[in-house]
């Protein structure tokens, strides 16, 4: 495993007892001793600790670096104000998805978090579209992320201040003497926050989080099951080059000044197609999927119309079974006629066909603080 | 106790053989959610995929270690999965079974054997 890559929680994540796994060309915690069921439960009921630093941050600087921003996604930058943050994802030009971010104003630049698979696809991306922008990636810098309802109180033990904040606020805060960027958000369904720290003073922040009973650490596995019940879609799984944003059902991210009649309608790669299929509908749709019975139906299981006969009609994209909803769980595409909640298809699970009821996401319902 | 190569026990008590996953096994396996056992009278051949377990991370096969008639199958183990992690050596066990020839079993570990297999 020498060619992985380690962050600076590598020595306090074997202490702690994870289970450590290659994950993106990162050696990560997948578990450690509880497993991936009780910490996920731990997090939906107290505060679960992630190392997130595998993903890429990146700042962007330069003249009107908003408007630049916009010619890469459909979503509405120059509107987003200082101390905010936003979802986004980069687009191709026939309408897929490059990578999916966050992105926050930060004042005199942005501030981006892409996913740790195509940060270098996205770095490439933006310096070879945004040329007069300055790309800088940002290696001196950890990620973690603290999510569940007792998050709030487990980070204002250490600065009172981040009570005042709200779903999607970000603001610098000293955390543990160290200067961070906190933003509350997260990927889990939990009210919580997200903290880039600098590297050097990473593991003494997530020593000082842990000395709290009511903050343990969770691993990559917890971290899937939580984000796949909140509904939330995992980049090359979910969503990817070849589906459109709209097929995805993530048009709540392209705000009207980017459609079609806004001030800056369109300017971004494939807005021919995402912009009419925001109109028109798309072909086929993300839904949700309960699999009846206790059987899972994972990524890649193919879906059917009928119980027998016929060709697929779909596949699962992410598939799981959800500790806190007590049920198998899925996520895939199927045509748009066969999206509406309630309708049952059938997935073929080892060579047999078990149904599945289209479902509304997320399964689990959000608790963030707006 | 015998134990085979895929981390199943087997315990010949007056020639019914109670078979189930090892605790190395579940711990490898991590959190249990869901299982298939074959049906009570089946005749099953050795390495025929007799049960599914499908843990938090993945789905597996657990092999039939001998030839035989399924006589009895754990029903609770399939209400409650999750019995897989807790006492996988005990009361989850997953069937038992009636050996066509018993001989099929000499070849399969002891204790001491299993153990320095795992390491």
């Amino acid at each position: 495993m020498s060619d992985l890559s380690r962050t600076v929680f590598y020595d306090l994540h074997v202490e702690l007892g994870a289970r450590m796994v290659p994950f993106a060309g990162w050696e990560m915690p997948v578990q450690y001793a509880p497993g991936v069921m009780k910490e996920h439960l731990f997090t939906r009921e107290s505060a679960g600790l992630f190392d997130v630093s595998h993903m890429g941050q990146v700042i962007l600087r330069g003249p009107d670096v908003a408007e630049a921003l916009e010619r890469l996604v459909p979503v509405d930058i120059v509107g987003l104000a200082e101390g905010r943050q936003r979802y986004g994802f980069f687009t191709t030009d026939d309408g897929g998805i490059i990578d999916d971010l966050m992105i926050t104003n930060r004042g005199d630049h942005l501030f981006l978090v892409v996913n740790a698979a195509r940060k270098e696809a996205d770095l490439e991306h933006l310096r070879l579209h945004l040329p007069e922008i300055e790309v800088e990636e940002l290696t001196g810098r950890a990620l973690i992320a603290l999510q569940g309802p007792k998050a709030e109180d487990a980070l204002a033990a250490l600065n009172p201040a981040v009570r005042e904040m709200r779903f999607m606020d970000v603001a610098d805060v000293e955390l543990a003497g160290a200067s961070c960027w906190v933003s509350r958000s997260g990927y889990t369904g939990e009210d919580g926050f997200e903290i880039s720290v600098p590297n050097t003073m990473g593991p003494r922040l997530m020593r000082a989080l842990l000395e709290s009973p009511a903050v343990q650490p969770i691993g990559l596995g917890a971290r899937d099951s939580l984000r796949l019940e909140a509904g939330l879609c995992l980049y090359g799984s979910d969503i990817g080059e070849t589906t459109s944003p709209v097929e995805a059902g993530l048009n709540w991210a392209i705000q009207t000044v980017r459609r079609k009649g806004g001030a800056r309608a369109g300017g971004f790669p494939g807005a021919d197609r995402i912009l009419s299929e925001l109109e028109t509908g798309p072909a086929r749709k993300r839904v949700g999927l309960l699999p009846e019975g206790r059987a899972p139906m994972r990524a890649h299981t193919a879906l059917f119309a009928e119980a027998e006969g016929g060709a697929a009609i779909g596949e699962i994209t992410s598939g799981a079974f959800g500790p806190s909803i007590e049920r198998p769980m899925s996520m895939g595409y199927v045509p748009a006629d066969h999206a509406m909640e309630g309708t049952t298809i059938f997935g073929e699970v080892r060579g047999k066909r078990l149904p599945a009821t289209i479902a509304p996401l997320p399964f689990h319902k959000p608790s963030y603080k707006r | 106790m015998k134990y085979t190569e895929e981390h199943e026990w087997l315990d010949d008590q007056g020639g019914i053989v109670t078979v189930g996953i090892t605790a190395h096994a579940a711990e490898q396996l991590g959190d249990i959610v869901f299982i298939e056992l074959p049906e009570a009278g089946s005749e099953v051949s050795k390495d025929d995929e007799v049960v599914v377990i499908e843990s938090v991370k993945a789905a597996s096969d657990i092999l039939a270690p001998i030839d035989g008639e399924i006589v009895e199958v754990n029903e609770a183990i399939v209400e409650d999965p999750g019995k897989v992690n807790e006492d996988p050596e005990g009361e989850a066990w997953f069937f038992r079974i009636r050996p066509a020839d018993p001989d099929q079993m000499a070849d399969y570990m002891d204790e001491a054997a299993y153990k320095a297999f795992i390491g």
